[in-house]
């Protein structure tokens, strides 16, 4: 089955996401999955859609007032196998290259990271990554992270995502 | 009973958040002077229930802790410091929101136990306490624990989505 990847980003206003849903819903398109969030003040969004074709979401989507769109058709992508569910905190002062160091070392673990999230707060920079891991990498992980951590000058934890929700 | 001067609290990204409290003698005067004095900052400070040495630069194991009045509050303690706490019982874990003199622009998810003991010595005449609280005391006695221990709320937020930018200062 095809669907359809579309990101939306631009200046912050009420409205967005009800223009955007309303403008798809006209082309009948169906919203799977979608995540949007504020990023200092940017508004983005990441959609799954099915149901419509690349020309129709595109048109549909290009009046909409300060608003970048991108549409573009893909596989359906099962999501990857998971492993075991971890969270990984970063805090420190901010420099260049954190996030980059840290996933690398996630990545190099086999470690893949389903969910992040990043902030600077004056000069605080955190990161909080929620990652899947092999089997019995943890321990090496951890260690890998502590090292990174040090050279970074940042704080690293590494530990077991709890399965209860919020 | 000692008088005790406000004194300013450090903010993350600080070293001395980041480490590993030292054990004290909770008779030595400075202690006691510094116990007194995190009682003062903590009654300056808008909405604070609990303040660690480690927040006003002081890298060891004393806070002070005061949820009396608050919403969320079952048994209170009223205002007491302790030194070199550790939790000894921990149960009926919950998630709740928490935020910290220390990080004032974020708040967060974290799990803690609905039900601790702590074992500490108190300020002064040094003497054992063993202290049995639930609630909201319970979580305050937590962040503050973790606090000596070189450890930020931000080290035990559930995931990715669950920190928040502050909006009110409280």
């Amino acid at each position: 089955m095809h669907e359809l990847a579309i990101t939306v980003i631009g200046p912050d206003r009420p409205g967005i996401v009800a223009d955007v849903a309303e403008a798809l819903a006209g082309v009948g398109a169906n919203l799977t999955d979608s995540t949007m969030t504020r990023l200092r003040g940017h508004f983005a969004m990441t959609l799954i859609c099915t149901g419509a074709g690349v020309e129709a979401a595109s048109l549909a989507l290009e009046p909409l007032d300060g608003v970048t769109t991108t549409v573009r058709e893909v596989d359906h992508a099962d999501a990857a196998a998971g492993g075991e569910p971890w969270v990984v905190s970063v805090h420190g002062a901010d420099r260049l290259g954190i996030v980059a160091a840290v996933t690398r070392v996630v990545a190099a673990e086999g470690g893949n990271i389903t969910d992040l999230s990043t902030r600077l707060a004056g000069s605080l920079y955190v990161l909080i990554a929620e990652v899947d891991l092999p089997p019995g990498v943890s321990d090496e992980l951890a260690e890998q992270l502590a090292v990174a951590g040090a050279e970074l000058g940042v704080e690293v934890t590494l530990r077991r995502a709890e399965s209860e929700m919020l | 009973m000692t008088e005790g001067q406000v004194r300013p609290v450090v903010t993350a990204p600080a070293a001395v958040l980041s480490t590993v409290g030292a054990e004290v003698d909770p008779t030595d005067p400075a202690i006691v002077q510094l116990a007194a004095d995190l009682v003062a900052t903590m009654r300056v400070s808008p909405g604070c229930v609990g303040l660690a040495a480690p927040q006003v630069g002081v890298g060891v194991q004393v806070f002070a802790v005061d949820v009396t009045g608050h919403p969320k509050a079952a048994t209170t303690h009223g205002t007491f410091v302790l030194c070199n706490a550790k939790i000894v019982e921990a149960s009926r874990w919950k998630a709740g929101r928490e935020g910290c003199m220390s990080v004032p622009d974020l708040t967060g998810d974290v799990k803690r136990a609905g039900r601790v003991v702590v074992e500490a010595v108190a300020p002064g005449s040094g003497d054992r306490v063993s202290l049995t609280t639930d609630a909201f005391e319970a979580r305050a006695l937590q962040h503050e624990i973790d606090h000596c221990a070189g450890k930020l709320f931000l080290d035990r937020v559930a995931g990715a989505h669950a920190i928040y930018q502050r909006k009110v200062y409280l």
